[in-house]
């Protein structure tokens, strides 16, 4: 099987996040960036695919210069190449990047096309939907599990407060859920050999943008917190809070 | 929220990309796999067995081993700052992958006979067998030329007779290198578990690196084949495994000190005395200074260390300056830490107090820090202080 997975490179969960100075984009000074944790379990299902299935498997991003750093994640998980789509506009909206994806997957020819549900910096939640559009192919999103088989798949997708199961042929574009499978720790022997898998550059084409982005602003501050006194009572209250205001349980 | 350390002096614009990959790997391995699990081993003074398969397929052992005999092949930076991390984790997972790589790979590699090489290597790397160094006797701790442990020629092979004391990984291995005196010379040999006379009863009621096996091994007539014997001779066998351990805990150390520097500014910062939280008070934020500032001056050692190894242009004095000076500094971090933490510090709810019990058995393993100052005395003097 050929395999396509599209990565992109986005704020660690842990950064402080601060609007830049033109009121669009995040300052991205003294901010560390990791490869999207969703698309650690996309590469995840595609690695054990292509352990299971052979054939070669090529991760993806369409990002400016500084991405090269997630595509060696990528290789050091074990992909076997990477491909760079140089984008040299700062501003990039999803159709851009569905766009030069598509483009290249139009080359590549690949029998599934992985990606993370959402990116985790801008959270749009196009691309795949955008990439079925664009290529013409089936695109299920949100996906739990799948199993194999020779020109389709099966397998079950998350829905609001439930479970769908799904066929589709292939190829096809699958976003996965978080937890598809457990993502694998780079290891130091192939952390090793990624430097020796090529990354290959290729200039994005040009894609005039569809949206443009007015302004950006970081949410009001938290709400105050709650303080409980700690009685017995309290413990009612608490599991109540807990699952009607907080909707944790 | 994985770790995020402290790097002043931005180390990180001096490591490669591949060395931060491995940093950043094992780093959240650390945090995912040990830091959940170690405080409960530690109170019931078990090793985590869990994790010797988990860390060989993370690559943890063989770091540096030749790819050849199933290592990484990877530098010295890099296996510095693997054990730094593991040892954020745990001073004795920590143990476990120094013996593992630098006292008994590393002698493996470097001494032993090609076809001893290829039956070990590959198994050590992927963790299905388990190694242990034996230097230490009973009554020759700092002053191992004296050991008593003897080798005696037979045909076709040695007879060994003595025991040894304090030994990492001791009754979990399934090789032993073991360290004896032939005809008086020094000189070592691989002990494999279930020869006839050899044991390794396991040292227990110890107040520091409770989660790592310690134990003795003892040589009844055990019966070693010649191709089992190292071919090294003299103290310099040994030394040469504990300059390459030695680097690694220079590093590691920083890891505990890491650990409970930012367990110390997250508490500071939350804990509030008097109206305010205490990290605004003058005298804890020159304690959390002179952590900081003894982790910063540790970390440039280290580095420095590192690169002169990778180019072969270090001295052993280089290597007992750094292990000297960053295991005092992580055992003083972990003092002051606990201050900071005021009664929480005694708690296992924080990392302070097995960082600082495991780090006095840091102090004193892979040459007290007292011996270091002595072969520091005689490098800046000419004259030796040993005796
Ligand atoms: C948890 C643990 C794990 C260990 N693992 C291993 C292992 O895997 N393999 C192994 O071979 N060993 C191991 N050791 C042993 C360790 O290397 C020794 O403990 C160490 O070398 C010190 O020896 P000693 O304990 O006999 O102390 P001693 O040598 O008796 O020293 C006692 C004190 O006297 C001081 N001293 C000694 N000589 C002098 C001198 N000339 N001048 C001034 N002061 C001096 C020392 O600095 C120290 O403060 C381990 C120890 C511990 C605690
Ligand atoms: C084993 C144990 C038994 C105990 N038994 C008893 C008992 O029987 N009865 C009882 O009442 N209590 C008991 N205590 C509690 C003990 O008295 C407190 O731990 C102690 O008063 C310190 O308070 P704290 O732990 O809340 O630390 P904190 O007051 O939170 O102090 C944390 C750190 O901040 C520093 N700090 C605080 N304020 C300032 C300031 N203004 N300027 C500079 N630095 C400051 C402290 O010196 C310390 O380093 C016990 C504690 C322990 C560990």
């Amino acid at each position: 099987m050929n395999i396509l997975v599209c990565v992109s490179r986005v704020p660690d969960t842990a950064a402080k996040i601060k609007v830049a100075g033109d009121n669009k984009s995040v300052e991205t000074a003294g901010v560390k960036f990791i490869l999207n944790p969703y698309d650690e379990y996309a590469l995840e299902e595609a690695i054990q695919l292509q352990e299971s299935k052979g054939g070669e498997l090529t991760v993806l991003t369409v990002a400016g210069d500084e991405a090269t750093d997630v595509l060696r994640t990528a290789l050091a998980m074990g992909a076997d190449k990477a491909i760079h789509v140089k984008a040299n506009q700062l501003e990039k909206d999803s159709f851009y990047v569905a766009n030069n994806i598509a483009n290249v997957a139009k080359e590549l020819n690949p029998d599934i096309i992985f990606l993370g549900k959402q990116s985790i910096d801008f959270d749009s939640f196009q691309i795949s939907s955008l990439l079925g559009g664009l290529l013409d192919l089936p695109s299920v999103d949100v996906v739990s599990s799948i199993n194999y088989a020779d020109g389709s798949i099966t397998g079950e997708k998350d829905i609001e407060g439930g479970k769908e199961s799904f066929e589709t042929s292939l190829p096809a574009i699958i976003s996965v859920q978080k937890g598809i499978k457990e993502p694998r720790y780079p290891k130091l022997p192939q952390i090793m050999k990624a430097k020796q898998k090529p990354i290959e550059v290729k200039e994005a084409i040009e894609t005039p943008l569809r949206t443009e982005i007015l302004e950006m602003t970081l949410p009001e501050k938290a709400r105050a917190g709650k303080i409980l006194t700690g009685s017995d009572a309290d413990i009612d209250e608490l599991v109540r809070l807990l699952h009607e205001d907080a909707k944790v349980i | 929220m994985t770790f995020q350390g402290t790097d002043f002096f931005r180390l990180d614009e001096l490591y490669t990309e591949e060395e931060l990959m491995v940093r950043d790997s094992v780093r959240e391995f650390v945090d995912e796999q040990i830091v959940p699990i170690i405080e409960d081993h530690y109170m019931k003074g078990t090793f985590p067995m869990e994790l010797v398969e988990k860390l060989g397929n993370l690559g943890m052992f063989g770091i540096k081993t030749s790819e050849k005999y199933g290592g990484a092949g990877a530098n010295y930076t890099t296996y510095g700052l693997a054990m730094q991390e593991l040892e954020r984790g745990d001073s004795g997972v920590r143990s476990f992958a120094s013996v593992q790589n630098s006292l008994v790979m590393y002698p493996i590699e470097t001494y032993a006979n090609e076809e001893k090489k290829q039956e070990w290597l590959p198994k050590l790397a992927s963790g299905k067998a388990i190694g242990c160094f034996g230097l230490t006797e009973p009554d020759h701790g700092s002053n191992p030329s004296g050991m008593l442990t003897t080798a005696k020629k037979i045909d076709g092979g040695y007879l060994l007779n003595g025991a040894k004391m304090w030994i990492t990984n001791g009754s979990l291995a399934d090789v032993a290198v073991v360290w004896a005196k032939l005809d008086g010379r020094i000189t070592g040999f691989l002990v494999e578990k279930g020869m006839k006379g050899f044991s390794a009863p396991e040292m227990k009621n110890k107040h520091s690196l409770r989660a790592s096996v310690t134990s003795e091994l003892i040589f009844q007539d055990v019966e070693v084949p010649e191709i089992n014997r190292l071919n090294v001779d003299g103290l310099k066998g040994p030394l040469s495994c504990l300059t390459q351990a030695r680097y690694g805990i220079a590093y590691g150390a920083i890891g505990a000190a890491m650990q409970v520097y930012e367990s110390s500014i997250n508490y500071a910062k939350s804990r509030i005395q008097f109206d305010k939280p205490i990290a605004g008070f003058q005298l804890v934020q020159d304690k959390l200074v002179h952590i900081f500032d003894e982790i910063s001056k540790a970390q440039l050692i280290a580095y420095r260390v590192g690169r002169l190894m990778e180019s072969g242009n270090f001295k052993p004095e280089h290597i007992s300056f750094a292990k000297r000076n960053n295991v005092k500094m992580a055992l003083e971090s972990c003092r002051i830490a606990r201050e900071v933490h005021g009664a929480n510090g005694i708690l296992n709810e924080y990392p302070i107090m097995r960082h600082a019990n495991n780090l006095e058995s840091v102090y004193t393993y892979e040459g007290t820090h007292d011996i270091h100052t002595l072969i520091l005395g005689q490098h800046i003097t000419g004259i030796p202080a040993f005796k």
